[in-house]
């Protein structure tokens, strides 16, 4: 390689770079809605009337708009768990279990507490609580891979059957009121409704938790590329081999990443138990851990990234309830499917189309 | 071995004049061979004088353009691959065709398995491979997998497999080749048991020191005709030599007793890196490492020479910190770290050049800023935040001084060349004075520019007062730099000389463990 050819190498992968950033949400995009338009024209419906509908449903009045930012806030915290996962190398499919040992660790706080405890003190608890639920749950199959070898995606998801069994024997056993799926309703630690601030949100869920998760999100960003944690965290998912000869221990970095993982997605646990409902419910939050998967893929493991995602893809779910007159809605969840798998199959693609460009030039 | 005894007195295999063109290639054009049951017989020549297509004719992977074939004194010009097998010719590729995730008995009955009703009869199959295996002198365990099979026992496998399928005429194209001096002698075992037998073995190959140890006749092949055929007692390398290129060569003279030199070394000052009795276990062999002891000065490089393969990497691994050491015990400027994790051997002065870069040296997806912190992160952070702009500072800095092209510290190191990711790899290991680096391999796969600057900075390196352990494949890069040369064979280090007494003639032959 002659130095003229090294000296053009700056200007083209910054290009790259944007581009094999934004060209495979943009492809996946495309392809969902090319494949939308046909799901509904095949139930007989105009795809214009039903994507304004969605639209309507969802972004055009205060209360479908507060409807997704609450579906949001919970999917962006189980995306940035399956991100930073990502981030290390690690594939973390427990983030449905970890969400409702989250949710249960909040609500049992919230409990345990006095009526009348300050809400400067409580709030903050509740959530600390969802946290160490959530992170102990993660940093599980964290030891299991750094100390056996036993592989995350397999403990993850064995993992999310032991803990659902256990919160839901837990439930009948200990906590429900009869009747009912629910804990009695927590005496301390609940969250404002953005109603409170915003009258014209009115009946919707969206609460307080959005601007904590969105300060996770911040914080989540930072420490992945700001600090000494990130950067070795990220060293070992992309070259574990490198990072050990670095002197980084790649089994810590495992067990951190697990736990940190753990810990995001039982943050989402808040959104329901402390701003929503104020009691911890089973089955609050069915799906949202799975969805986080999805959602950490098509926002390229990057927290700003996570945050649109979750917003896509609670736009869907909320726009699916909005569109129900018009088409059946389980062609959202269709929809969502192709969704992922244009994701999916979008990225490698792309990075293919890029390289053999890139032989073209030069 | 069901195979038809040779007629008293016809040759194994005659071919005679035999021709064969490739295009416009003529690769064989006049070419006679005659091997006699049970011996060895060497076909010698240089690379392309046509040895290889002789005996893929004779092995029926391709026809001849003109000639006869005779094996056993029955005439078989022009077969096919599959009679050839099934009259007991079998051939051993350069290249294996096994499956690594099946047995050693998988392996050998692949294509001919024997059944009972629909199902594999395994019992009966690893019965009959231990069998023909212990006949023929091979140890090893059939229902051991493949892939955790040494080349060398990969390739007895081979052996293994044509022999299951009853060959008698057994080609081997440069076996040894992919060999480690010490599986090149388990072959030779192999080899001269099968003779022993009654086998006949025709080896390929152009290396003299082979011929004349495992032959008993030669045929000479050069561009394409067969020059000379003589027994191998009585010849020497140099008329083998002068038969292979029709000229008189000179060929490197013996070596000397190099070992003397090892045990001169006491009174010195205080070794900055000391190993002493190392063992480290090893993944096929059970001491990769064997007993090593040796010790650098500060303003030293000892140069660790060796045919790939023989423990450098263990050694390395394990002096570094990334492999534990079974006993023994190493030193960093007195300090004991044998147990210590990477980085606090790091902090206690030891550097480390590794020797695969893509894999261990660099994250390639990490900027060149990034790369050059690697490992050094800790310096870098103050209450667990990275200082971007001193990173940003220093990099610019090392990359002036590295002179590591393109001079972005912002690009992913992936897209510069080999020569300027090593650079970034030196550059970090000496960003810092210490009292030890371990270099393995520091220019491969590196452009000659970039050698130059790089070895500058070893020397450079050593000048300031670093003791230096050179681990390179290239001899000439030993010699180049070393103010001492280490041997290492088999796991052991077999000599340790002061440069002037190093020369490639007198290391060659220790490196292939010839006087050890």
């Amino acid at each position: 390689m002659s130095d003229a050819a090294q000296t053009l190498i700056p200007t083209r992968t910054m290009r790259d770079r944007i581009f094999e950033a934004v060209l495979p949400p943009l492809v996946a995009l495309l392809v969902s809605i090319v494949a939308g338009d046909l799901l509904i024209l095949a139930v007989g419906q105009s795809p214009g009337a039903v994507y304004r509908l969605m639209l309507e449903g969802t972004w055009g009045n205060a209360y479908g708009f507060g409807q997704v930012l609450y579906k949001a806030t919970t999917l962006t915290c189980t995306g940035l768990a399956v991100a930073v996962g990502l981030r290390a190398g690690l594939f973390n499919i427990g983030a449905e279990g970890q969400l409702a040992a989250g949710g249960l660790g909040a609500a049992l706080v919230g409990l345990a507490l006095p009526a009348g405890a300050p809400a400067l003190v409580a709030a903050p608890l509740c959530m600390l609580a969802a946290l160490c639920a959530g992170g102990a749950v993660g940093f599980v199959p964290g030891v299991l891979r750094a100390k056996w070898g036993a592989h995350e995606v397999i403990t993850t998801i064995m993992l999310n059957f032991i803990v659902l069994a256990f919160l839901s024997w837990t439930m009948s056993t200990q906590l429900r009121v009869p009747e009912t799926l629910h804990t009695s309703a927590i005496h301390a630690g609940a969250l404002q409704r953005l109603a409170t601030w915003l009258p014209s949100f009115h009946g919707s869920a969206a609460n307080a938790s959005l601007m904590i998760v969105l300060i996770a999100a911040i914080l989540v960003d930072q420490y992945l590329f700001r600090t000494r944690g990130g950067f070795e965290l990220r060293a070992v998912g992309l070259q574990p081999d490198a990072a050990e000869n670095a002197g980084i221990s790649v089994g810590r970095a495992w067990i951190r990443a697990l736990t940190i993982s753990g810990a995001l997605a039982g943050l989402g646990g808040i959104n329901f138990v402390l701003g929503y409902e104020h009691y911890y419910e089973e089955g609050f939050a069915t799906g949202a851990g799975f969805l986080g998967i999805a959602v950490a893929l098509v926002g390229r493991s990057n927290p700003l990234g996570v945050v649109l995602a979750a917003l896509f893809f609670a736009t869907l779910s909320q726009g699916g309830l909005a569109i129900n007159a018009l088409v059946p809605k389980q062609m959202v969840d269709a929809l969502q499917g192709v969704v992922i798998l244009a994701m999916a199959a979008s990225v490698p693609e792309v990075r293919r189309l890029l390289a053999s460009s890139r032989k073209g030039v030069r | 071995m069901t195979s038809p005894l040779p007629k008293s007195g016809a040759p194994a295999v005659r071919m005679t004049g035999i021709a064969k063109r490739f295009g416009d290639c003529q690769a064989v054009r006049d070419a006679s061979l005659e091997v006699m049951p049970g011996e060895i017989h060497a076909l010698v020549g240089e690379n392309g004088a046509g040895k290889s297509t002789m005996m893929r004719i004779l092995a029926g992977i391709y026809p001849p353009d003109a000639g006869t074939i005779e094996v056993f004194g029955r005439d078989v010009t022009g077969w096919s691959a599959a009679r050839a097998i099934d009259a007991s010719v079998g051939m051993v590729h350069q290249h294996f065709m096994l499956v690594p995730t099946l047995t050693i008995t998988e392996n050998v009955i692949l294509g001919r398995e024997p059944t009972r009703g629909f199902a594999i009869d395994m019992g009966r199959a690893q019965r009959e491979v231990a069998e023909a295996a212990e006949r023929n002198g091979f140890r090893m365990n059939v229902r051991q997998y493949v892939r955790e099979l040494s080349v060398g026992e990969q390739q007895r496998v081979e052996i293994l497999k044509t022999l299951v399928r009853g060959a008698r005429i057994l080609i081997l194209d440069e076996p040894t080749a992919v060999l480690s001096p010490p599986e090149v002698q388990e072959l030779w075992r192999v080899l001269r048991a099968l003779r022993d037998d009654g086998g006949t073995i025709i080896l390929i190959t152009h290396k003299l020191d082979e011929v004349t140890e495992i032959s008993d006749t030669i045929t000479v092949v050069r561009a394409g005709r067969s020059v000379a055929s003589f027994p191998t007692a009585g010849t020497s390398p140099a008329s083998i030599a002068h038969a292979m290129v029709g000229r008189d060569v000179v060929l490197p003279g013996d070596a000397r007793d190099l070992r003397a030199a090892t045990s001169a070394e006491s009174a010195q000052p205080a070794p900055v890196l000391e190993v002493r009795n190392l063992v480290v276990s090893g993944e096929r062999h059970a001491r990769a490492v064997d007993d090593v002891s040796f010790a650098i000065q500060p303003n030293e490089i000892l140069g660790l020479a060796g045919v790939e393969g023989n423990g450098q990497s263990a050694l390395i691994e394990a002096i570094v910190g990334l492999r534990a050491a079974k006993s023994g015990e190493i030193r960093v400027a007195g300090t004991n770290v044998t147990t210590l994790s990477v980085s606090e051997r790091e902090a206690r002065g030891l550097a480390h050049i590794p020797e695969d870069r893509h894999r261990r040296g660099l994250v390639l997806d990490y900027s060149i800023a990034d790369n050059l912190i690697l490992g050094r992160q800790r310096s870098y952070t103050h209450r667990g935040v990275l200082d971007r702009e001193r990173i940003l500072a220093d990099a610019r800095a090392a990359i002036e001084i590295a002179d590591i092209r393109p001079a972005d510290p912002m690009l992913p190191a992936r897209g510069l060349s080999g020569g300027n990711q090593q650079k970034i790899v030196i550059a970090r290991a000496l960003a810092r004075q210490n009292f030890v680096l371990v270099a393995a391999q520091p220019t491969r796969g590196v452009d000659v520019g970039a050698i130059e600057l790089i070895h500058a900075r070893l020397r450079a390196a050593r000048d300031a007062g670093t003791g230096i352990l050179l681990v390179s494949a290239e001899l000439s890069e030993i010699l180049a730099l070393s103010d001492r040369v280490a041997v290492m064979y088999g796991g052991k280090i077999v000599a340790i000389v002061p440069r002037a007494e190093a020369s490639e003639e007198s290391l060659g032959p220790l490196m292939t463990g010839a006087s050890a």
